[in-house]
Formats: C-alpha cells, sequence, structure tokens
C-alpha cells in the first residue's frame, strides 16, 4: 500500500530534443488503480518504466511512500511488474516462475510454498503448477505473470498493456478479472493502455498523455463529460467525438446550412473567435425525418452503416459539403442503407467547443 | 541413341495458349520426384569421396591399388590392426585432450563475454567485436614464425598446453561471435523482469538466460571441437612426437615410398569418426542452434 507521486517528472533522451516524458506532474493515492493511456509514443510506458526503475529520472522526481526512488534500484523498490509479452522464464514451471522474486529475496521453501499455493489458487492456476510457460495458453500465461507479481506482496504493481496480447474476448474476461482482483487486494496499481476502453472501464483515475505531456487527469466520467482539449475529446470514446470546425455565425456556428446555437457561456468564452472546432458525440445527434424543414435540420447521405445489435452507427457526408463526414448512433434495428439520405440534428446542451489552434476547450 | 524428352518448355506452350494446366497435383508429383533425384545425385556427390575413403579401409593394399576402382572386394581389418599397432593412440589421446580443454577454456570465457557484449552495447561494442574477427583475418602461416620462436623461448615445444592455449586463442573469436547473436535472441523483457524480481546478474544469467541459449552453446562447442581437432598448421610445427595430434599422426603415412592407399584409408577414418559421433549425438541441439538466428 503506497502513495506514488510524479512530481516534474522527465525523461530526456538527447539533450535538447523533445523529452520522452515531459515535467510529469501525476499523484496516484493508496489503494488506487490509475490507468496511464495514450497513443504510442505519448511517454505512457516510458512513464512507468521511470517508475520501475528501467529507465533513468533526468530531471524531476519519483517518490513512493514518500520516499525518492531516483537512486534506488528497481528490486529495492517493493514493486511488481507485468509485462506485455509475460516475461514468464521459459525453463521454469508455473510454480517455480511464480516463486523465483521470492526465492531471490531469500525466503524458505515453505513459506515460498505457501505463498504461490495462495496466489495460485485466487487465479485459478492450481492444476497448472507443474506446467511449462509453452504448455499454457495466453491467458493463462497473463494470470501466472500476475501471479507472480502478487506473490511479492508489494506497495505497488505496474502493468505495462498486459491484455494487448490477448484475443478480444479473453481480453473482456481478464478485464475484470484484473479489476476485480485490485479491489480485493487494494493494492496501488499503475496501468498503462493505448485502449481507451481498457482505461475508461478500469481506472479508478485516468490520465491521458500526449507526446510526453499529460493532457487530462481525472475520474473516467470527467474525461467523457468535460474533456479538457481538443485531443482528449476525440481520443476519449468510441467511435470517436465528432470534431468540426465551423464558422461562426450570430447565434452559434454554421453546419451543414443549419444555425447551432451556442450556450450563453461558451459564446462568451469564444469571444470574437470567426471559427471554432465543436465537438459532437455519436450519441448526441437525434435523427430526424429526412422530410423535415430544411433550415432546422442538417441533411446527409450515409456512407457506412455498422450494426452492433444493441446500437448501430452511421457513417455519412453531408450533403451538401461531401468532405465532412460525421458519425451518428442509431437505434439497434435501423433502415438506412448505403447512399440513404438522413437528416440530423444537434443536442446543444452537449457541445464541446474548443479552440481551432491550440485545442483548449472553451469556456 | 535417340531419346525423346519432352521438355518443360512444351508444357508451358501448352498452358501459355490458354489451355487448362495439368492438374496441380500431378504436376507436383513429378516435380518432386525430379528434384528428389537431383538432390541424390548432389548428395552422393559430395558425400563420395568420404564413403570411398571408408570402403578403401577395408580392403588389401593390393585391392586398394587396383587400375580400375574395385567395389566389390573381401572386406578386412588388417588395415585397423595396422594403424593401431603404429602407435595411433598417444596421438588420439593428444588430439582429444587438447580439444577438449580447449574447448572448454573457450565457453568458459566466451559466453560471459558474449553476454557482456550483447547486454548493453556502448559505442565501443562494434570496435571490439570487429578486432575480434580480425584476428582470424590473418592467415596462421604469416604468424607461424614469431609464434614459434616464442614457444621455443618459453620452452614448450612439443607441449600439449601449447596447443590448448593456441586452440582457445584460435576458436575464442567465433564463439564470441555466434553466442553473442544467440543471447540477442534473449527478449530483454526477461532481463528486466529478473530484475526487478531482485536477481543479481550472475543468477540471472546461470539460472534464466543459459537454458535458453543451450541450444547454442551446443552448437558453438561443437564447431569449436571441429576446428580444434581439425587443426593441422600449429599441430605439425610445433609438435613432434609427445605432443602430436591426429593430423600430424595422418601426414606420418605419407612417406617417401609412396602412399599406403588402404592404410592412410583406415587412419583418416578414424581421424574423422569422432568428430562425426560427436555431431551425430548432437545434431538435433545442432540444428536448433545453427538456425536459431536464422528465423529472425
Amino acid at each position: 500500500m503506497a502513495e506514488v507521486v510524479f512530481d516534474q517528472a522527465s525523461r530526456i533522451y538527447t539533450p535538447g530534443a523533445t523529452p520522452a516524458v515531459d515535467g510529469l506532474d501525476l499523484t496516484v493515492t493508496d489503494g488506487e488503480l490509475v490507468v496511464l493511456v495514450g497513443p504510442s509514443g505519448s511517454g505512457k510506458s516510458t512513464a512507468l518504466r521511470m517508475l520501475a526503475g528501467l529507465e533513468p529520472i533526468d530531471a524531476g522526481s519519483v517518490r513512493i511512500d514518500g520516499r525518492d526512488v531516483v537512486d534506488v534500484p528497481s528490486k529495492d523498490r517493493d514493486i511488481a511488474m507485468v509485462f506485455q509479452n509475460y516475461a514468464l522464464y521459459p525453463s521454469k514451471t508455473v510454480a517455480e516462475n511464480m516463486a523465483f522474486p521470492l526465492k531471490m529475496r531469500g525466503m524458505d521453501k515453505e513459506e515460498r510454498g505457501r505463498r504461490v499455493r495462495q496466489a495460485a489458487e485466487l487465479l485459478g492456476l492450481t492444476e497448472y503448477l507443474d506446467r511449462k510457460p509453452k504448455a499454457l495458453s495466453g491467458g493463462q500465461r497473463q494470470r501466472v505473470a500476475m501471479g507472480r507479481a502478487i506473490v511479492r506482496e508489494p506497495r505497488v504493481f505496474l502493468m505495462d498493456e498486459p491484455l494487448s496480447n490477448l484475443d478480444a474476448k479473453m481480453r473482456v474476461q481478464t478485464r475484470s478479472q484484473i479489476a476485480e482482483l485490485q479491489n480485493r487486494l487494494a493494492v496501488t496499481t499503475v496501468y498503462v493502455t493505448h485502449d481507451q476502453v481498457e482505461a475508461m472501464t478500469m481506472g479508478d483515475r485516468v490520465a491521458v498523455l500526449a507526446d510526453g505531456k499529460l493532457q487530462q487527469y481525472a475520474t473516467p466520467s470527467e474525461l467523457y463529460d468535460r474533456p479538457i482539449n481538443a485531443f482528449v475529446a476525440g481520443f476519449i470514446g468510441s467511435p470517436a467525438m465528432n470534431l468540426l470546425e465551423l464558422p461562426r455565425s450570430s447565434g452559434g456556428v454554421t453546419l451543414g446550412g443549419v444555425e447551432i446555437p451556442l450556450p450563453r457561456d461558451v459564446a462568451d468564452a469564444a469571444g470574437s473567435r470567426d471559427r471554432l472546432t465543436v465537438g459532437i458525440r455519436p450519441e448526441d445527434w437525434t435523427l430526424e425525418s429526412t422530410e423535415a424543414d430544411a433550415g432546422s435540420v442538417i441533411k446527409a447521405v450515409v456512407d457506412v452503416v455498422e450494426e452492433l445489435g444493441s446500437e448501430s452507427y452511421l457513417y455519412a457526408h453531408l450533403a451538401d459539403d461531401t468532405s465532412t463526414s460525421i458519425v451518428v448512433r442509431g437505434p439497434g434495428r435501423v433502415q438506412v442503407r448505403f447512399g440513404d439520405p438522413i437528416a440530423v440534428r444537434p443536442n446543444s446542451d452537449a457541445l464541446h467547443v474548443f479552440d481551432v489552434e491550440t485545442g483548449a476547450r472553451l469556456p | 541413341m535417340a531419346v525423346t524428352t519432352s521438355t518443360p518448355a512444351d508444357a508451358r506452350d501448352t498452358a501459355g495458349a490458354g489451355a487448362e494446366p495439368t492438374p496441380r497435383r500431378r504436376r507436383g508429383r513429378g516435380a518432386n520426384v525430379w528434384l528428389g533425384v537431383v538432390a541424390w545425385i548432389i548428395g552422393i556427390a559430395f558425400f563420395f569421396p568420404v564413403l570411398w575413403m571408408v570402403l578403401t579401409s577395408f580392403k588389401t593394399e593390393a585391392d586398394a591399388y587396383t587400375p580400375t576402382p574395385k567395389i566389390i572386394f573381401e572386406p578386412t581389418l588388417e588395415q585397423y590392426e595396422g594403424v593401431f599397432s603404429s602407435g595411433i593412440g598417444p596421438y588420439l589421446a593428444n588430439s582429444v585432450g587438447a580439444t577438449v580443454l580447449s574447448t572448454l577454456l573457450v565457453l568458459l570465457l566466451a559466453v560471459p563475454a558474449a553476454f557482456a557484449l550483447s547486454l548493453r552495447p556502448v559505442k565501443k561494442t562494434q570496435d571490439v567485436l570487429f578486432f575480434f574477427i580480425s584476428t582470424k583475418m590473418l592467415p596462421v602461416v604469416a604468424a607461424i614464425v614469431p609464434i614459434y620462436v616464442v614457444v621455443n623461448e618459453i620452452g614448450a615445444l612439443d607441449n600439449i598446453w601449447t596447443l590448448v592455449v593456441l586452440y582457445t586463442g584460435m576458436n575464442l573469436p567465433i564463439a564470441v561471435w555466434m553466442m553473442r547473436s544467440f543471447f540477442l535472441e534473449v527478449p530483454g523483457e526477461l532481463l528486466e523482469q529478473a530484475s526487478i524480481d531482485g536477481a543479481p546478474l550472475w543468477r540471472t544469467l546461470r539460472e534464466i538466460v543459459l537454458p535458453i541459449v543451450s541450444p547454442g552453446i551446443f552448437a558453438t562447442a561443437l564447431i569449436c571441437v571441429i576446428f580444434a581437432w581439425n587443426e593441422f598448421f600449429f599441430a605439425v610445427n610445433l609438435t613432434a612426437a609427445n605432443a602430436g595430434t591426429v593430423p600430424v599422426f595422418l601426414v606420418g603415412f605419407i612417406t617417401s615410398e609412396g602412399l599406403y592407399w588402404a592404410q592412410l584409408s583406415a587412419a583418416a577414418t578414424l581421424a574423422a569418426l569422432p568428430v562425426v559421433i560427436a555431431g551425430w549425438v548432437a545434431q538435433n541441439k545442432l540444428v536448433q542452434g545453427l538456425s536459431f538466428g536464422a528465423v529472425k
């Protein structure tokens, strides 16, 4: 159990170049599961490795339970890490793999056996204890890697994209297993992924990174409802939020020949800007009748229909501007097909408005 | 004798004319048989000299000298008796000693060196590797005179330990290069995990890395054994009756009176046998080891 603090931590590979991790400020409270999420190259894995001691900390500090770990080697930081490829020792059995860190600490055989059996039971690995990794499936290997981390009873769990190598179904199953395990053990966990669905479903709080910088650090619902900039808005949520650069009009913005009013505070914050980036989530469009009055609905033509059973997603381009595409969520049994016209109206309470250049949220 | 052959070109022409190609299975089988025959021919062509040598070793001297080569003959073991009675024993022992000792020494030195070079490459790593391999670029003929002088000065002529040292130096660069390529195959994450688990470096090497690269060690050891066993130039120049190795012994058969084919064949077969047996025993690991790097 421990608190993890990144205090202006930076990792600079070559002096003068863009830092891989740029002045990261992040606090993980005791027992929390925090997810670091971002696209490739965002610095999330590097930040995790800095915490693990596999990357040096070039500036700032990283503290575990108040203690600065910059000069502390990995094995003395009381952490356990699960890698994307599980990093199981191929010549050792499952039981030996799980006992290895305890053996390195000089624990006696009996105590090792006890802890391994306990962890194996927790993870459903008891019947596999004598197998070698090559005789296990991906999901089983993943659980062995977790078991090896659990037996240590560390202060912090570190996980680097542990689900990326699993097939889709296994991923969903294992995701909830990890979340449940973390709840039960209440160990501070830092979890890295590029998958925003994993981030949203597992994290108590989520940190979105891009280009080495922290974009936003908040609960999943806050990230979803109030993204702090256009990057977070477009990254969180699947399918991605529609981000459209629209010209200002007297009452708001114009899209497809229709004026969309902006709320008072947003219009004030927008000031004299003549163009704004407006974000509309797929579920924040209303599908109207195509017969409706041209001035009140936006007309579009369907390009792709994705039927998911419980809902559908319509990918369409604007009738009078074929270069602008939108994604609209529709009902589960939608009757439209490729080439059909649709009419939509955005929900003006659910608009996210950002500055065109900086991407910052307005207000 | 007129022979009509249907060339592949004919088949291609008919196919090119838009005709339906012959059923795939049939054509595949024909091609396979053809390839099989060619492979056998090549294989026999390569193996034939060795096969002939082994056959000759079971002939009498007279049978070995017939103007037309004799394939059917009455086999005899008199050549092998002759070889053993002419004192190959000590030479065999020296060869085994020099080979085994030098190979063990090479492994002891090359494995940690290769591990270090693979684990943490620095700017100088390429230079170091080049230096190693550059020592093999010098023809041994060019170095033999200074080596002889030095060995003579320290009174180590005709001494098996001289050969052990020289063979170790001879095989070390190859061993380092080979082992390094195997070490590079070990995923970096495994080493990181071991370090997080608290394993010191030597323990990581012994318990985790070595089991993974063991086919590589087999392959490297066998290569070193082959080179040391067959090494002739150092042996013939620096040893005589005391520390002579099997290649030196074989040369003794080439006397001014002429070559005793059959007996020479018997001696040569005996000389080749240990390495062939070693290769046979290790062949699974050898294939695994030698092809390991190729899959990358």
